[in-house]
């Protein structure tokens, strides 16, 4: 089976980008599977249920979706495995834009929106910095040279990646997405041995526990202090 | 490249690419101060101080560095992206049925039409000119470039697109003047001189819209006529991809032939897909799709110009009763 990871900001686009790319991918007699992690709540579940993908959702509650995607994948990978899946995405949420879900040696994607602002790409971190591909969706609503500034600047940032333009509402360009996928070689039979491209954040202070309190004393844990001058 | 650029020095590097800039700035690393420092080196301390919020190691830096100065070449030798020809090689309509033609050539300088119905493939063309088509698209079509199968880097490469988009419902999002924006998007094209470059963009845009903006307008607050005259000089003047598609500007408040004949005279190739008998007639060839397929390429008459003659004057017929009303006149 092939894997993706796919990320990015929330309301990027991703799902809809994932959707239409898999359309294509049906078309071409293939079959895929999505999981989806989030935090608190998602229907993206329902969308992809809609149209007739079949979807695993992980809610990680108080953790970081992305420490949960990775405490989990291996588990999914089976699923997937088990379903028969030729190609299975995961799309995560990327909520602070420090951990990126994409693993070595496995298709890596990251989505971002015209919309966003040209120095969003210099903000995104490791899940923009070390992807394979790089999707910009919601070029339908503005200029042409806005999209031109815009990727230039998503370049600058990451030089290596293949940059491709999606509309998440008409697919365009999802065809093209849905090919690189088809051509990616590698297959995963499972993850156990293979390793993150990039290093999770420790965040495990009280407050990660379940803390409300305020105050040095309530503080324990991987504590950091702004420098104050 | 990676051993040409590391035991630069910053000041160098950026001396002789200053385009680097903005790979630091991406990377959040700060150059100012440091400018006799070896890039290895910024790198390196850089690392060192992110400790453990360091998001790449030195030589990942240094690896990106020299990919995007390399891109930045490339992008900057000319020859590489000229673009004289275009051809369509046959797939085949929706039912799997060959198209019947033989080779498609449209060459720069050149406008093309593609007309049909709702669902018909107008779009999925334009799709596999924009992906050079390979045989690996819905159609089965192959696009070659100057009678060459072109190289893959049109696919991918943010720095080689090989077409501009132009449509109805494009907005400018940013928040700056005109000549901000038109100096931010010169930048970002390696421009040489980006204050001309400025300069004659908002001329042949003024010329292009029935009234006229100054360079300190702030872009959103433009008209439709005018952010659209804007997005057509720009587009011509400074985009440096070499097919333009135009998909149904009909309304666009705008001088349509002026707006054709810009982008012409850069020698582009002009793709439209539109219903709109002038931009239509103002085509050598259209192209005529039905169910997915090329069906015919009908080149455009002399009594059609005739036509398209007529119509031009009932356009400027047009815009003198829309200018009028505007100004509060009466139009008996
Ligand atoms: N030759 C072909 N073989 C298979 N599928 C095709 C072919 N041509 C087009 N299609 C598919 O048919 C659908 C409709 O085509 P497309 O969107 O290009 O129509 P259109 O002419 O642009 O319509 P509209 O005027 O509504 O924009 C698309 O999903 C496209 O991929
Ligand atoms: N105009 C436009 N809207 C888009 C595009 N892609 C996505 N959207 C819309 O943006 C919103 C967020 O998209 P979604 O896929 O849910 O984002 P996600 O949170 O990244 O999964 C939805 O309303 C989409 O319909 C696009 O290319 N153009
Ligand atoms: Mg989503
Ligand atoms: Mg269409
Ligand atoms: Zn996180
Ligand atoms: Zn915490």
């Amino acid at each position: 089976m092939k894997l993706v990871t796919v990320c990015g900001p929330p309301s990027s686009g991703k799902t809809a980008v994932i959707l239409k790319t898999l359309e294509a991918f049906a078309d071409r007699g293939l079959k895929a599977g999505v999981v989806k992690f989030d935090c608190l709540s998602t229907e993206d579940d329902v969308l992809y249920e809609k149209a007739g993908i079949p979807v695993k959702k992980g809610l990680s509650g108080p953790l970081c979706p992305d420490h949960y995607f990775v405490s989990n994948v291996e588990e999914i990978v089976q699923w997937g495995r088990g379903k028969g899946f030729d190609l299975l995405v995961s799309e995560s949420a990327g909520l602070c834009n420090r951990c990126s879900p994409h693993i070595k040696e496995v298709l890596a994607v990251c989505v971002v929106d015209n919309l966003s602002g040209v120095t969003t790409p210099k903000k995104i971190g490791p899940m923009l910095k070390m992807a394979d591909i790089v999707v910009i969706t919601k070029g339908d609503i503005v200029s042409q040279a806005e999209r031109e500034v815009f990727a230039s600047r998503v370049a600058a940032v990451n030089p290596k990646a293949a940059v491709l333009h999606v509309n998440g509402l008409t697919g365009q360009g999802a065809f093209e997405l849905s090919s690189l996928f088809d051509d990616e070689e590698r297959e995963v039979e499972s993850l156990i041995g293979y390793q993150l491209r990039f290093t999770m954040p420790s965040a495990l202070c009280s407050y990660c526990l379940g803390e409300t309190r305020i105050g040095e004393s309530y503080q324990m844990g991987n504590v950091r202090k702004m420098k104050i001058d | 490249m990676i051993n040409e650029i590391k035991n630069q020095t910053v000041g160098a590097l950026l001396g002789t690419y200053p385009f680097a800039a903005v790979y630091f700035d991406g990377h959040h690393v700060d150059t100012k101060g440091r400018e006799s420092v070896t890039v290895v080196d910024v790198f390196s301390d850089f690392v060192t101080a992110a400790g453990e919020d360091a998001v790449t190691t030195a030589d990942e830096l240094l690896e990106g560095l020299s990919e995007h100065v390399q891109q930045m070449l490339l992008f900057l030798a000319d020859d590489l992206d000229t673009v004289r020809s275009l051809n369509l090689l046959p797939g085949t309509h929706k039912d799997g049925t060959p198209e019947n033609f033989t080779n498609i050539t449209i060459n720069s300088g050149e406008t093309i039409c593609i007309v049909g119905p709702t669902g018909s493939g107008k779009s999925r063309l334009l799709a596999d000119i924009e992906w050079v088509a390979q045989g690996d698209t819905p159609t089965g079509r192959t696009v070659l470039l100057n009678d060459q199968v072109p190289d893959r880097k049109w696919r991918f490469s943010p720095t080689h697109k090989l077409v501009a988009q132009l449509s109805q419902n494009m907005n400018f999002v940013m928040d700056l003047t005109v000549e901000e924006f038109l100096e931010m998007h010169a930048e970002s094209r390696l421009a040489d001189n980006v204050s001309d470059v400025v300069v004659r963009i908002i001329d042949q845009a003024n010329a292009l819209a029935g009234e006229s903006f100054a360079p300190t307008t702030p872009i959103t607050s433009l008209s439709g006529g005018q952010s659209r005259a804007l997005m057509i000089a720009d587009t011509a003047i400074l985009s440096r991809s070499p097919i333009v598609l135009i998909d149904e500007i009909e309304n666009a408040g705008i001088d349509r032939q002026k707006a054709l004949e810009l982008l012409l005279s850069e020698e582009k190739i002009v793709l439209m897909a539109t219903h709109d008998p002038v931009l239509a007639l103002m085509g050598g060839r259209r192209l005529i799709i039905a169910n997915g397929g090329i069906e015919a390429v009908i080149e455009t008459t002399e009594a059609e110009r005739v036509i398209l003659k007529e119509l031009a004057v009932m356009d400027r017929r047009m815009t003198d009763l829309r200018n009028r009303l505007r100004r509060g006149e009466r139009l008996e």
